[in-house]
């Protein structure tokens, strides 16, 4: 399936965040994570990821070092503040809104994906 | 993998030719692309295929690019004059444009200098709309480069017929102190107001605010610079002209107030066209004057804490301390225009935290002793501006202070700091704007 593009991008501020609070990560990390939690169904182009990694860092949701683990290479990693958990709690109540609003109203037209609109 | 390695070097030549993309994020693209080419080799690709899929799946450089342009405009912006002929970046304008505007401030002036009548003196009225004869020029000329239409035009005109409005209609008595206060804020006002057609209209984004503070201080770099030279110019033409019975004051009293105003627009031009030139001139000052300001408050922290303030206070003493805290705001924003945010606390920040918080002490002294004794000073328009400005002041720096202490500590980020500066900056425009509308009718124009 392909996603649409702008919806790709409105869904990666939230899905960054909510990757990190599983624990610090770096660029290479976070996709695959993305990969895996979207089943490959959500195909980014690797190098936008970083644009949007510096977006969240100058506005205050994530900081960022750069460390040398033993026997590996040199890397960049990112790691969620609290601003940055807030700013996530806000989007999620926003998307359960949308999806919410989304599951209703095909459920009233009468062809809703079984699955959909329970959040 | 041996065979790859030019090929990574090659990209990432390439790479490094984007003007908004900086050596750490090349690294960490590198990094990235090293990761994926070993993953795929690992699964049985062989070097070649593997490079050839990471680089495709990276994404093609031109939207990359453009996709980092847009997050790091600051970066961008000092790229824009150093444009290599491949890169179509924003034309810098030829400088007859900028000469123009520069020579219709300094028309302007001398007209105005010829109706006032050229006395010893010059005129209250010629003060108060001092700022409005060179302003406009400067926010002309900055419409004209971001090619303002016709609603921005009117918009950026507003802020500047309603000043001409309010300064000449209030009935201003003789020697009026409200006057010469309205003098002195309304240029602040009309900087502000500049702001407008140079942030192309996008006053909220607090990028572009950062870019306002940023071509301030450059600016002021800039025109100090030409005065130090126009000075120069002037001190040889009069000691030239003197032997050959020309009244050399004649001669300056035309030439110094003409350069002076012309001077604004050529230092704005110089900025915008030159930037790189006074970009690595900011960091320099501040890591010069940074540590001398820190010790030079700290020691006068410690002497009035110790000796008290019995002295020699008088009461101008608050405008003394009003310009201290100008000076130490200018370092501030300075060293925070200068520094790169994704860097982690260094020993400079301590340094600037100590010179803020010997400044905000001895400024809460200072404020303590004034308001106890305001009673038998008595509130004037002079007290009651010099202290809205300490109090506004006061805030800035104990708001940056406090979340300096919390970054330097790691509990905030810097560019929290950088935010708490640029949504400070419309307080002062509305403190400005408030000594220069609302004041002088509470003090019934006196």
């Amino acid at each position: 399936m392909h996603i649409d593009k702008d919806l790709v991008a409105a869904s990666a501020t939230p899905l960054v965040l909510a990757i990190l609070t599983e624990g610090e990560s770096y660029g290479y990390a976070i996709l695959k994570r993305v990969r895996e939690l979207s089943g490959g169904e959500l195909e980014w182009t690797d190098g936008m990821l970083y644009p949007l990694l510096h977006r969240l860092l100058r506005l205050g949701y994530v900081t960022t070092e750069w460390r040398t683990p033993s026997g590996e290479r040199r890397r960049r990693y990112y790691a969620i503040t609290d601003d940055g958990r807030a700013a996530l709690a806000e989007q999620q109540r926003q998307w359960m809104t949308v999806a919410r609003t989304l599951g209703d109203a095909w459920r009233d037209a009468g062809w809703l994906p079984t699955a959909f609109g329970e959040a | 993998m041996g065979e790859v390695e030019p090929r990574i070097a090659e990209w990432r030549a390439y790479v490094e030719q984007a003007p908004a993309v900086d050596g750490h994020d090349v690294e960490e693209l590198e990094t990235h692309l090293r990761d994926q080419i070993a993953e795929l080799t690992a699964a049985g690709l062989t070097a070649d295929e593997a490079f050839l899929v990471a680089v495709k799946r990276m994404g093609d450089l031109d939207s990359l690019s453009r996709e980092f342009a847009r997050e790091h405009s600051g970066r961008l912006w000092k790229q824009l004059v150093l444009s290599g002929d491949d890169e179509p970046a924003r034309a810098v304008g030829g400088w007859v444009e900028p000469l123009l505007f520069a020579l219709g401030a300094a028309v302007t002036v001398q007209i105005v200098r010829l109706l006032a009548g050229v006395p010893d003196e010059p005129p209250a009225w010629l003060l108060r709309n001092l700022g409005l004869f060179v302003l406009p020029f400067l926010a002309g000329y900055f419409a004209r480069r971001r090619q303002l239409g016709t609603g921005d035009l009117l918009r950026t005109a507003v802020p500047f017929v309603l000043a001409a409005l309010v300064v000449n209609l209030y009935p201003f008595r003789r020697d009026s102190v409200t006057g010469l206060l309205v003098a002195l804020h309304l240029p602040v006002v009309l900087w502000f107001a500049v702001s407008y057609p140079y942030m192309d209209t996008t006053v909220r984004s607090h990028e572009r605010r950062m870019d306002f503070v940023r071509f301030t201080g450059e600016w002021l770099i800039y025109y100090a610079l030409l005065a130090l030279g126009g000075g120069v110019l002037m001190g040889l033409t009069a000691a030239i002209l003197e032997p050959a019975g020309i009244d050399a004051e004649r001669v300056l009293e035309w030439v110094l107030p003409s350069g002076a105003a012309g001077a604004v627009i050529v230092a704005a031009w110089l900025v915008e066209s030159k930037q790189h030139v006074v970009e690595n001139m900011a960091p320099v000052l501040t890591m010069l004057f940074t540590p001398l300001f820190a010790l030079m408050l700290t020691v006068a922290a410690v002497t009035y804490v110790v000796s008290g303030l019995a002295g020699g206070f008088d009461r101008d003493l608050i405008g003394v301390f009003d310009a201290l805290l100008v000076v130490v705001l200018g370092l501030v924003l300075y060293a925070m225009s200068a520094r790169d945010p994704a860097q982690p606390a260094g020993p400079m920040d301590r340094v600037q935290l100590l010179a803020v918080a010997a400044a905000l002490v001895l400024d809460v002294m200072v404020l303590g002793a004034m308001v106890a004794r305001i009673g038998d000073l008595g509130v004037t328009p002079n007290r009651v501006a010099a202290l809205g400005l300490n109090l506004v002041l006061l805030v800035n720096l104990a708001g940056a202070a406090w979340l300096s202490v919390r970054f330097l500590t790691g509990r905030a980020t810097f560019p929290r700091l950088e935010r708490w500066q640029t949504a400070y900056l419309p307080v002062f425009a509305v403190w400005a704007a408030t000594v220069v509308v609302v004041l002088p009718p509470l003090f019934s124009f006196t």
